[in-house]
């Protein structure tokens, strides 16, 4: 039988394979030797490590290793460069950005084929889903540095921004960090992945050939002590990283008390639930996109099936089912399915991972047949059998791997979701409209996909909740995160506070005081854990009251109630600002009091602090039903819900001075937002604020929403610092203290503001809107395709 | 190229078919349906990037998709001369010189089927006789279906009478928009019967059932009252077939399988022009039912253009030049 005739009868699908000529022309034309691009071009090949393509093992080029001479004189080329780029119009600057995304259009099959074989990733993805994602946000950026000034008023770029990003998309990643950091305004030196360089490297060519001024895009290669000398460069103003949490948290310990702004995009292990009233064939399909695309080499991967259990067994073979036609192979064939990971090194640790879920009792169903024998290739794999505590489950696996449990309610299926470290991304099948939106706000994750999963958009942002980083990409929440606002360069170190004695010498000179103020805890007024009390004196010295001395455990408690009163966040926004107004109204009520009890401590006349006390908490109260989410309409027929949530539990040092301004101004955003706060007052002048819970308890502030703990404010910082179950933290205080702050807030990766030992003015109105608005939010997108 | 190919079933030999006995009308069951159009818009959107045939495979296709085809006229101007002139295109679908070239002289290409109006039964039956070709007769009130039950029954029965193997019946819509399955079940019910041997393909119209659960619904409702395939569109809808649709259709189709055991047909009609049209079709059909589906029991494309277009390319395939209609002998 001819061979046609075999085929009519087997009906296989046979190679189609894509053509690498054009790549290799191009690898040939650079003799498959790379430079850094710095100033606008290329230097001369330093110590080289090899690329290769991971599913043949063949090596592809040389490429540099990025010396800390290297970052050196690209960040001093994109310092240079910084003033004419940002001084250009934002028409000017998005026509480049328009050109470079015309480029990527026109080079598209080459930059394709290019990151196929350098990734290993299937050929459909890096052609239909890699480059016209990239395309688009450079497009798509075009358009907001025409808007900027508008925009984004009063706002100016960071300056330099070195940026870091992982191999799994390697362009992607590179247009998600350099599109809106040249849209601001600012410069870049960006490292490339040391597995996945050439696309970088194609890029920056691109740059040569649309005229981009020099210095603007700066790229050098090399590994982690390449990206380590970038990130503790001191002329680098802002990083931005995208890649495992555990190298984010060494970065958020590195940036720590140098004021260079942050932005993480980190791991994940992304909850996938399938409720019993889905179309369970499309989440099956569904499925196949959330964890074998990219081989499961996604950040933001559905890679822990919560299935109901009333359609469990049924759900579990159709995965199976669907699971033996995924065809594993060349990654330059058309029909591939899954391609090669990018290194030996993650084969090995993934097969580590599961050697020890399965010790731990996982079951391991990989479906029949077998892969190719040579290059980076797995078997698509589902692991059952596994509770939360198993290894599989609560790892990042960043491979093919699905770990699968069950749920019995809705309510069961949002705690299995959230009990996770990580909270990226999660999806959502269901075809009842009231079960899926009430579920979507409960997930702890920045992207929520209803009904699909895995889209992306440049106008709807993406980023994490908890350990999975902080910061958007994309739309414009990742706009702001390349901006910051243009008075931050003037301001001016805070003036040292006058050192008061912390404690009495003798603890029994304080016993003349018949009242001492107690702390303030879950709507209850709570003695000091330590059984002691700290003096308070007024300018003179004079001892003009008492407070509790706070320690570990009273933040504890406070922590904890504040935890429990997490339900404010849901509450009618309407609601919290009724109850604001209240308190202002309360308080205003009692200005003489709280007036006086200013001038006591501090000697001045506390009449206009009050004001401004009132008339801050009278200006977030009509923030709380405004400041909110918006709707974006990604290019397919769906709508993208740009929700607004509260962080959760925010820290909250108050400055030293102003006693009672320093303090609302700095919850009353937090509390409009939804969140609950632990709050510690001025460390010398603390009375002003153990007044004030007897104006929370006349204005119905729930209990446990604002939580009050004296002490000394570093050391009651770093304990918030150090608490897991704090989400954000904002120190106004010493720069030693800030950086304190911001190093001990690497467990949990909580999102602190700090002052820095700069000098903010809290009363001036510029502090009346969105700047802590933002900080004490953030966004939610949640996707809801639609059609009927 | 190291490369696993997996595939459901080795053997595309039409094992043998059990026939449909038809089941009773479950109404849980049509409750019991959800269909996400986003996410089978996704999928059917996505199927043509994801599988792909070259070179000999493609060649293979195609020659699988002509033995797959209903080869089909459904004019109002139709002739016994121009039916005549279908049948014999049926009798050497393609040119002997590129069957020739292919060396597939042994395959035995010819389509699945000839399809007509209940008018030309005899006519077509009596052109294709010896070729094992059936004829396949559009019926009940053919494409609207909007006629007294009693007279629908009795065009089935005289197609049957005059040869007709395959009876491709037409629902009402209306009780699909009104959510009236017992009378659509009722009715399929009694054209089923009065097929008596002839297999029953029945019509959705959906282009005219408005959203892909009430395809679903209808089509789980045909297949409980025991049809042996069924079929998108009559060709006369503004929306004929489409990928989304079909998707919509076949899972059904699993669905009733993996509860009874029983495997349905598909026929998409209306539309389907083009042999990249035809691959997608045939890929989606291999992904979602298995490779055995590739077979003309299983799987049929109603269609009349859809030959000539795979000529042009099979030809193409073999000499690398494009050829042009006129050279293809007209159906």
């Amino acid at each position: 039988m001819n061979k046609i005739a075999q085929i009519f009868e087997t009906l296989e699908y046979g190679p189609a394979p894509e053509t690498a000529d054009q790549a290799n022309a191009w690898l040939d034309s650079k003799n498959r030797t790379f430079g850094h691009f710095i100033d606008g071009a290329w230097t001369a090949r330093g110590k080289t490590f090899a690329s290769t393509n991971p599913a043949t093992g063949e090596k592809l080029a040389d490429i540099t290793d990025g010396t800390s001479a290297d970052v050196d004189s690209a960040v001093a080329a994109a310092r240079a460069a910084f003033p004419l780029w940002s001084g250009l119009s934002g028409y000017e600057r998005g026509k480049f950005l328009y050109s470079i995304a015309r480029m990527i259009q026109k080079h598209s099959r080459l930059f394709a084929v290019l990151e196929t074989m350098d990734n290993g990733k299937p050929i459909r993805e890096s052609r239909d889903a890699d480059i016209p994602l990239v395309a688009r946000h450079f497009y798509h950026h075009a358009g907001w540095a025409t808007h900027l000034e508008r925009e984004f008023p009063d706002h100016v770029p960071y300056g330099v921004c070195g940026q870091i990003i992982p191999w799994n998309f390697p362009l992607l990643m590179l247009a998600w960090k350099i599109a809106p950091a040249l849209a601001a305004g600012n410069t870049v030196v960006l490292k490339p992945a040391e597995f996945t360089s050439l696309t970088a490297l194609l890029f920056a060519e691109i740059c040569e050939r649309v005229g981009l001024p020099k210095g603007v895009v700066n790229i050098v290669t090399g590994e982690g002590e390449t990206g380590a000398a970038l990130v503790n460069h001191s002329d680098v103003d802002k990083i931005a990283f995208t890649g495992s949490t555990e190298v984010g948290k060494i970065i958020r310990a590195a940036t720590a008390g140098t004021g260079k702004g942050l932005s993480l995009e980190l791991g994940g292990k992304s909850p996938y639930i399938v409720f019993e009233d889905a179309d369970l064939d499309s989440a099956v399909e569904g499925l196949v996109e959330a964890i074998w695309f990219n081989q499961g080499q996604v950040c933001c991967a559905g890679s822990r099936l919560l299935v109901q259990e009333s359609i469990e067994e049924r759900f579990i073979a159709k995965v199976k089912k669907r699971m033996a036609n995924l065809r594993v192979g060349d990654p330059l064939d058309k029909s591939v399915d899954i391609g090669a990971l990018v290194a030996p090194v993650q084969v090995e640790r993934i097969r580590d991972l599961m050697k020890k879920g399965v010790a731990e009792g996982a079951v391991v169903y990989e479906p029949d047949g077998t892969v190719p024998a040579n290059g980076c290739f797995l078997k698509p794999a589902l692991v059952t059998n596994v509770s939360p505590a198993n290894t599989l489950v609560e790892e990042e696996i960043f491979g093919p791997v699905l770990v699968a449990m069950s749920f019995r309610t809705p309510e069961e299926a949002v705690a299995l979701a959230n009990n996770t470290r990580y909270g990226l991304a999660a999806t959502l099948w269901s075809e009842n409209i009231n079960l899926a939106l009430d579920i979507a706000p409960k997930l702890k994750a920045g992207v929520v996909w209803i009904n699909g999963t895995n889209q992306f958009d440049a106008a709807v942002g993406f980023g994490g909740y908890k350990e999975s980083g902080f910061g958007r990409e994309g739309g414009r929440e990742g706009m702001s995160a390349y901006l910051k606002p243009k008075w931050e360069k003037a301001l001016q170190p805070a003036p040292v506070a006058t050192s008061v004695p912390a404690k009495a010498a003798n603890p029994l000179d304080a016993e003349h005081l018949d009242q001492t103020a107690k702390m303030y805890i879950g709507g209850k007024q709570a003695r000091p854990d330590s059984g002691y009390n700290r003096p308070v004196h007024g300018t003179d010295g004079a001892l003009v009251g008492e407070v509790g001395d706070g320690n570990r455990k009273d933040i504890r408690n406070a922590v904890e109630a504040a935890r429990a009163a997490l339900g404010w966040g849901t509450t009618a926004a309407h609601s919290r600002a009724q109850i604001l107004y209240f308190l202002a109204e309360n308080l205003d009520y009692r200005r003489d009091e709280f007036a006086a009890r200013i001038k006591v401590q501090t000697g001045d006349d506390g009449s206009k602090e009050v004001a401004q006390s009132v008339e801050r908490l009278f200006a977030f109260a009509g923030w709380a039903d405004k400041y909110d989410g918006a709707v974006h309409n990604p290019p397919m027929r769906a709508v993208a819900a740009a929700m607004v949530e509260p962080l959760g539990v925010i820290g909250v040092v108050a400055p030293p001075s102003r006693p009672l301004l320093g303090s609302i101004a700095l919850i009353a955003p937090a509390l409009a937002m939804g969140n609950t706060v632990v709050l510690v007052p001025s460390e010398g002048s603390p009375l002003s604020m153990t007044d004030f819970y007897q104006v929370l308890e006349t204005s119905d502030m729930p209990s446990g929403v604002v939580n009050i703990v004296t002490g000394e404010s570093v050391s009651l910082a770093k304990t918030l610092a150090e608490h897991d179950g704090v989400d954000g933290l904002w120190f106004a205080g010493s720069a030693e203290g800030s950086a304190m702050v911001e190093k001990a807030s690497v467990g949990n990766l909580k999102q602190t503001w700090t002052s820095r030992g700069l000098y903010y003015d809290l009363a001036d109105q510029r502090f009346a809107g969105d700047y802590f608005l933002g900080k004490a939010t953030q966004v939610k997108n949640v996707w809801i395709p639609y059609g009927a | 190229m190291s490369l696993k190919v997996v595939d459901n079933s080795g053997s595309s030999h039409a094992p043998a078919h059990k026939r449909n006995p038809g089941y009773p009308l479950d109404l849980d069951w049509v409750e019991r349906v959800r269909m996400n159009r986003s996410a089978l818009e996704r999928r059917a959107g996505s199927i043509g990037a994801r599988r792909t045939v070259k070179k000999d495979y493609q060649l293979a296709w195609l020659l699988k998709a002509i033995t797959l085809i209903d080869l089909t006229t459904l004019n109002a101007d139709d002739t016994p001369g121009r039916v005549e002139r279908l049948c014999a295109k049926a009798r050497n679908p393609l040119r002997a010189e590129i069957v020739d070239k292919l060396g597939v002289g042994d395959l035995r290409i010819l389509p699945g089927a000839v399809c007509v109006y209940h008018t030309f039964v005899k006519t077509a039956v009596d052109a294709l006789e010896g070729t094992g070709i059936p004829v396949a007769a559009v019926s009940t009130a053919f494409p609207h279906g909007l006629a007294p039950v009693d007279t629908k029954i009795a065009e089935i029965e005289a197609s049957v009478r005059d040869g007709a193997q395959e009876i491709d019946i037409v629902i009402e819509r209306g009780m699909v928009l009104r959510g009236d399955w017992q009378a659509l079940y009722d009715q399929v019910r009694a054209f089923r019967k009065a097929c008596g041997d002839a297999h029953i393909k029945t019509i959705l119209g959906t282009g005219e059932l408005a959203t892909q659960t009430n395809i679903a619904k209808a089509s789980l409702v045909c297949m409980l009252a025991g049809a042996d395939f069924i079929k998108t569109s009559t060709g006369k809808e503004k929306v004929n077939a489409n990928l989304v649709t079909s998707l919509t259709m076949i899972r059904m189709i699993r669905w009733f399988n993996e509860e009874t055991g029983i495997e349905i047909g598909y026929k998409p009609a209306g539309g389907i022009a083009t042999a990249g049209d035809a691959l997608k079709y045939m890929a989606l059909m291999k992904e979602e039912l298995g490779t055995h589906y590739l077979n003309p029991h299983l799987f049929r494309f109603g269609a009349s253009g859809l030959l000539t277009d795979i000529e042009r390319q099979l030809e193409h395939g073999l000499t690398g030049h494009y050829a042009a209609d006129y050279r293809q002998p007209m159906v």
